[in-house]
């Protein structure tokens, strides 16, 4: 002890391990600590074999690591051998389990007692956290294990799985192929999982494919057996295997405790870190996933770059050539001459630290437009938010008279409806005169407006006033709604919460502005679904304007926001504004109607009620099959098959039928589709259409597979080349139409280059890009399969047709 | 809620196909040609170049069936279109023989053409009827969360049986090895098993159920009794989807023979010309 070093890096990760060569290349003082006895645990536990990915690939890597697409095997081994010879100082076993700062000395506490001390501290600890392992006599037994790389890998065993989340299902039900599988739940249910893997899990248990031991505990465990706590006492069982699936705890409680602040209470919400990686405590710096950069080239990058900072050497970042190319357009002007200008002329960019309007850059797009270029179309189904830094825009909010404009100067923004609903754009938008815009994706603001309080302030702001602009109050002056706007309040709401219920007192209304709710009324002791409210539309006025309570409960479908007026301000709005009155007391009249009728038929409400409980509520395009007209023919999934690759996107077997219509599993498009939300290289889109689909840059991480509540992602290994029917039919060669391929191409690479080994995500794209749409609706000879969005088709018109 | 083929697209297929038929009848009747009528007169090659063309449009349809992603037309269009212009071709091909229907190679052409439209009508009814029949059979559940239940109810039998006699536990056993779902093709077109040793047991276990107060045979009575009509629903699962492929097994060969008898027909006509 004594010494102290100068660099002290936590977690040898691709970040960490980065860091380390470098300051031993440049004969820093440092020592590198990691958990585990190896250099990388997040990438030596990937799949053996795994094909690991150098996406972006337009990033350049500046390291004294190397790091190139390949197999996790190879870039391990290069790791270790380029480690070994830069001489890098690294502990292994070394787990930290706090970080002080004592003056300008911190104190590392590792597991086993020891402290090291060091000037600067960089945390690249990753985001995997902390397994949390048994605890019981005999937990470190070989026969358990707390993770499962290849489920194909085991056979004819008996394994006991222990826990019920979706890891521990998924397992479970993987290994039940071809092994005999127990399965453990403390609980006496399966609570809090996926929807998908429920139906999964209960139906292999009642086909006995699979037996659980519902409210057990792991009491102990034997050589070759473990023995559970149940509520009729003990219970012995013989198993060769025991895979734990306890669940990990993220790495923020540690991170916290060494003095790191993170934004808000959000579970996805990462802490906030200077341009030069440090956290708001001096000296300690974050890289790689923990700090927002989920890749490893990145984290390569901060390495090296972290290091540098520490000594004082203000390098430009690896992404320099990224963004000067992105703003070449506006040269001569510099890129930090062009990032001062967007921050001084758009206020919405204002409240961003330097770091961050970066990054919010980089993952823009830059748009030099010429005057009358549309920007968006009315009815597009995109979401990514628009500023404009020069130039005007027009926003056409007549769609009859494209002459009608609202006009947005520099500074502006727009497209922040899109981005909040999902939903169709509401207007088109051209620019009128030369123009320089910048596209900032849906996940970009989404990290914005999660960590950067005021951003979200502002946007609520404006987007409230438009909101009920466009929906609420077409044509009124924004002088009339000031009073309304300023009064209004945003609402967030679960799946299944209570936004209003039938009794109570009406004393405000909502506008729905992002997700979708139902609203039921109780007939005869039992509720009735009435309708389906998709955002965009206004509910509680009713019991508003007839001073009565509330005749029906309205609940939301799936996560939802409404903007919540109140009822005082939006009765004076009404009373000032005789054509908006009789515009929704036209609606009123029209919604009483529309419940009778339903209340005539509580069959077309049930229809409803499971549909939306089947994620069609928030779907946009949605694969249903009418199974009074269904011959079972499976034609739709060999068409699928056959126009993908030979890998069906969709199960038509699968999933939940009421009455004569049937889920079967395929993709819904959701208009926040969860699949997108922790995607690494971003390749998750939605296109203009609505269509959800995963574009070549995807790693194969799993991550949207486990996203996804309706279980429709797959991870499949890229097709074989593609033959003709002609050459099976006349040949014999190839796959018969709609079989799975073989996977072996000569070369053992795809056309993009990857090995044959990697998995990737496949899912239904809405067959884009194949003239006349959706293969499996048109290959469909009876006409029962049937593509619909919620909209239209949980209207009253539909259901009771 | 969504269209039959029936009733696609208001009836346009139905409409066509009777355009067509009525238009041949007309001309048929009007046409007072030399002799009797057959297909030798210029009206007899007029319609048996439509007949053929016809068929051959009709057999394309197998084809057209595994070419996915292409083409504008869905198929239900086309599976619409078939089944009526199908039926047309029967009236068709039958004017243009002239009712000269007799022991040799044209009729063989005619024959396995009507086989082929009359298995296509069969067809027609199962694939038109059976779907909701199959849905109502289900009420809700697979096939496989149903044979999970019966591996549930077989386990409870086997344990409530073994505390019973010995000829009541042979029985029950019996019904929970020897019964068998599927088998043979036969076997699943029958949909039922009267020799299955569930209802043989059910049937054993209820006569001797009756005078003494019997618990566990009641139990085992009460599983059996949902066993069998399980078994019941699943046998006529079974059976429902069996028929909706079965046709086919006449359809596609026999339309195989008539294109065949086609060739044939064509050419003896053009060699004995
Ligand atoms: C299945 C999967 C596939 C992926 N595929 C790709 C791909 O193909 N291409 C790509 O670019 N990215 C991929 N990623 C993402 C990539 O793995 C991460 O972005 C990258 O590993 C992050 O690096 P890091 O250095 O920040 O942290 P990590 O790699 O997570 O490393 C953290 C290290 O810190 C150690 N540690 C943690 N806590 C402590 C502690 N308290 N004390 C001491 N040590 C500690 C850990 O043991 C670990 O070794 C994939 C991710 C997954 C899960
Ligand atoms: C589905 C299609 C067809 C059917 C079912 C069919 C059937 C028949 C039958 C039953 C006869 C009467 C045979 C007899 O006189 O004993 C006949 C005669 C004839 N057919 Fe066709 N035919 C078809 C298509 C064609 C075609 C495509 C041609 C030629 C272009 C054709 C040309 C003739 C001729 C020339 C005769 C008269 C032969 C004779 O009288 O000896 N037929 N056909
Ligand atoms: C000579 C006349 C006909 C010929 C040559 C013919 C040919 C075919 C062929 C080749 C198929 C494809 C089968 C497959 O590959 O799965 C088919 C399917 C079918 N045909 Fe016909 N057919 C004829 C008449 C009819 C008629 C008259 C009807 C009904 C009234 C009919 C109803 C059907 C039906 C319901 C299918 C099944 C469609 C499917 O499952 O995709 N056919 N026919
Ligand atoms: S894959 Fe994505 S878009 Fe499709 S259903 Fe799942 S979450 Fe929704
Ligand atoms: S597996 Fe899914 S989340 Fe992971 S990279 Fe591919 S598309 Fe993105
Ligand atoms: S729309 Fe296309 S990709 Fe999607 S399930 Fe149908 S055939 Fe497959």
């Amino acid at each position: 002890m004594g010494d102290v070093y100068k660099i002290a890096i936590v977690g040898s990760g691709p970040g960490g391990l980065s860091a380390a060569a470098h300051a031993a290349k440049l004969g820093v003082r440092h020592v590198l600590l990691e958990r585990t006895d190896h250099l990388s645990d997040t990438i030596y536990k990937y799949q053996k074999g795994k094909y690991v990915m150098s996406t972006p690939d337009v990033l350049p890597l500046r390291a004294d690591v190397t790091f190139n697409a390949g197999k996790r095997e190879t870039i391990l081994d290069a790791w270790n051998k380029q480690i070994a010879d830069v001489k890098a100082n690294v502990r292994y076993n070394a787990d930290v389990t706090a970080v002080n700062k004592d003056g300008e000395i911190f104190k590392i506490k590792l597991a086993d007692g020891a402290v090291i001390e060091a000037e600067a501290v960089v945390l690249a600890i990753g985001l995997q956290g902390n397994l949390n392992k048994l605890r019981c006599e005999g937990a470190g037994l070989p026969l358990v294990q707390y993770q499962l790389d290849d489920p194909d890998e085991y056979e004819a065993e008996t394994i006991v799985v222990i826990g019920a989340g979706d890891a521990g299902i998924e397992n479970a039900i993987a290994l039940s192929k071809q092994n005999t599988v127990i399965m453990v739940n403390r609980s006496s249910e399966f609570a809090r999982i996926k929807q998908g893997n429920l139906s999964l899990i209960t139906n292999a248990i009642e086909k006995g494919d699979i037996q659980c031991y519902f409210s057990a505990e792991t009491h102990k465990i034997e050589e070759k057996a473990i023995i559970l706590q149940t509520a009729d006492g003990q219970a012995r069982v013989a198993c060769d295997r025991i895979i734990a699936r306890l669940g990990a705890a993220a790495p923020r409680k540690f991170v916290e405790s060494c003095g790191i602040k993170f934004p808000n209470e959000d579970r996805t919400s990462l802490p906030e870190v200077s341009p030069t990686y440090e956290s708001n405590v001096p000296g300690l710096y974050i890289i790689g996933a923990l700090g927002g950069y989920p890749l490893i080239k990145q984290a390569i990058n901060q390495g090296f770059e972290v290091v540098e900072y520490i000594l004082g050497n203000p390098i430009a970042p690896a992404d320099q050539p990224l963004i000067e190319r992105k703003f070449a357009g506006l040269k001569p002007a510099t890129v930090e001459e062009v990032l001062a200008e967007i921050r001084d002329v758009i206020p919405v960019w204002h409240s961003l630290n330097p770091l961050q309007l970066r990054e919010a850059m980089l993952d823009s797009e830059m748009h030099v437009l010429k005057t009358g270029a549309t920007v968006f179309k009315r009815n597009d189904y995109t979401s990514s938010f628009f500023t404009v830094l020069r130039g005007t825009v027009g926003i056409q909010i007549d769609a009859n008279d494209p002459k009608k404009m609202i006009t947005l100067g520099p500074g502006a923004f727009f497209g922040e409806m899109g981005l909040i609903s999902g939903r169709r754009r509401s207007a088109t938008v051209v620019t009128v005169g030369d123009c320089v815009l910048f596209e900032t994706p849906r996940r970009t603001m989404l990290k914005l407006i999660g960590s950067v309080d005021s951003l979200r302030r502002t946007l609520d702001q404006v987007a409230i006033m438009r909101q009920v602009q466009t929906h609420l109050a077409p044509g009124v002056p924004v002088a009339d709604l000031m009073e309304l706007v300023e009064t209004a309040e945003i609402q967030k709401f679960k799946a299944g919460d209570v936004i209003f219920a039938q009794g109570d007192k009406g004393d405000h209304m909502h506008l729905i502005r992002s997700g979708s709710c139902t609203v039921s009324m109780r007939v005869g002791g039992k509720d009735v679904v009435l309708s389906y409210v998709p955002s965009g539309n206004y509910i509680g006025e009713m019991a508003l304007l007839s001073d009565m309570p509330r005749s029906a409960t309205v609940k939301a479908a799936h996560a939802t926001e409404t903007v919540c007026i109140k009822g005082e301000s939006f009765k004076t709005l009404l009373e000032r504004n005789a054509p908006l009155k009789a515009s929704v007391e036209a609606k009123f009249r029209q919604r009483i109607k529309a419940n009778e009728q339903m209340q005539k038929q509580p069959e077309a409400g049930s229809i409803i009620e499971f549909l939306i409980a089947q994620g069609v509520g928030e779907g946009t395009d949605v694969l249903l099959i009418d199974e009074s007209l269904c011959v079972h023919c499976d034609n739709c999934e060999k068409a699928c098959a056959e126009t993908h690759g030979g890998i069906s996107r969709l199960d038509r077997e699968a999933g939940p039928t009421f009455a004569t219509l049937h889920v079967p599993t395929s993709c819904r498009h959701c208009e926040h589709p969860h699949c997108m939300s922790d995607c690494p290289p971003n390749a998750i889109h939605r296109t203009p259409g609505g269509e959800v689909y995963i574009d070549d840059s995807c790693i194969g991480c799993g991550n949207c597979e486990r996203n996804c509540p309706y279980k429709v992602i797959q991870l499949a290994y890229p097709p074989d080349e593609k033959f003709n029917i002609f050459s099976w039919l006349l040949f014999g060669k190839g796959p018969a139409p709609g079989e799975a391929m073989s996977y072996k191409s000569k070369n053992g690479r795809d056309d993009h280059g990857h090995s044959e080994k990697t998995k990737r995500a496949v899912k239904c794209d809405m067959c884009k890009g194949i003239p006349g749409g959706a293969s499996c609706v048109r290959a469909c000879p009876t006409g029962a399969a049937l593509r619909v969005s919620p909209e239209e088709f949980m209207s009253v018109t539909t259901l009771s047709g | 809620m969504h269209e039959s083929i029936l009733i696609y697209r208001k009836h346009r297929y139905l409409k066509w196909a009777l355009a067509l038929a009525a238009v041949s009848a007309v001309i048929y009747l009007i046409d007072r040609p030399l002799g009797a009528p057959n297909g030798g007169t210029w009206l007899g090659y007029a319609l048996g170049t439509a007949a053929g063309g016809l068929m051959l449009w009709l057999a394309w349809f197998g084809v057209r069936k595994r070419r996915y992603g292409v083409g504008k037309v869905p198929l239900e269009d086309w599976l619409s279109a078939h089944i009526y212009l199908g039926t047309a071709l029967a009236l068709i091909a039958t004017l243009h023989s002239g009712f000269q229907l007799g022991l040799n190679i044209h009729s063989v052409l005619y024959v396995t053409m009507m086989i082929t439209i009359i298995s296509g009508m069969v067809g027609l009814y199962f694939y038109v009827s059976y779907p909701r029949l199959l849905t109502e059979n289900r009420r809700g559940l697979s096939t496989e969360v149903m044979l999970g239940q019966i591996a549930e109810l077989d386990r409870d039998v086997r344990q409530i049986a073994m505390a019973t006699d010995d000829a009541t536990n042979a029985m029950a056993l019996k019904s929970t090895q020897d019964t068998i779902l599927g088998g043979t093709a036969l076997q699943q077109l029958r949909g039922f098993d009267e020799h299955c040793p569930t209802t043989l047991a059910r049937q054993f276990v209820e006569s001797s159920v009756s005078s003494q107060h019997d618990a566990q045979r009641r139990q085992l009575l009460t599983r059996l009794i949902r066993k069998e009509d399980l078994l019941k629903r699943i046998r006529r699962d079974v059976q429902l989807r069996c028929l909706l492929k079965v046709w086919l097994y006449v359809h596609v060969p026999f339309s195989i023979a008539a294109l065949a008898a086609l060739v044939t027909h064509v050419v003896t006509v053009f060699y004995y010309w």
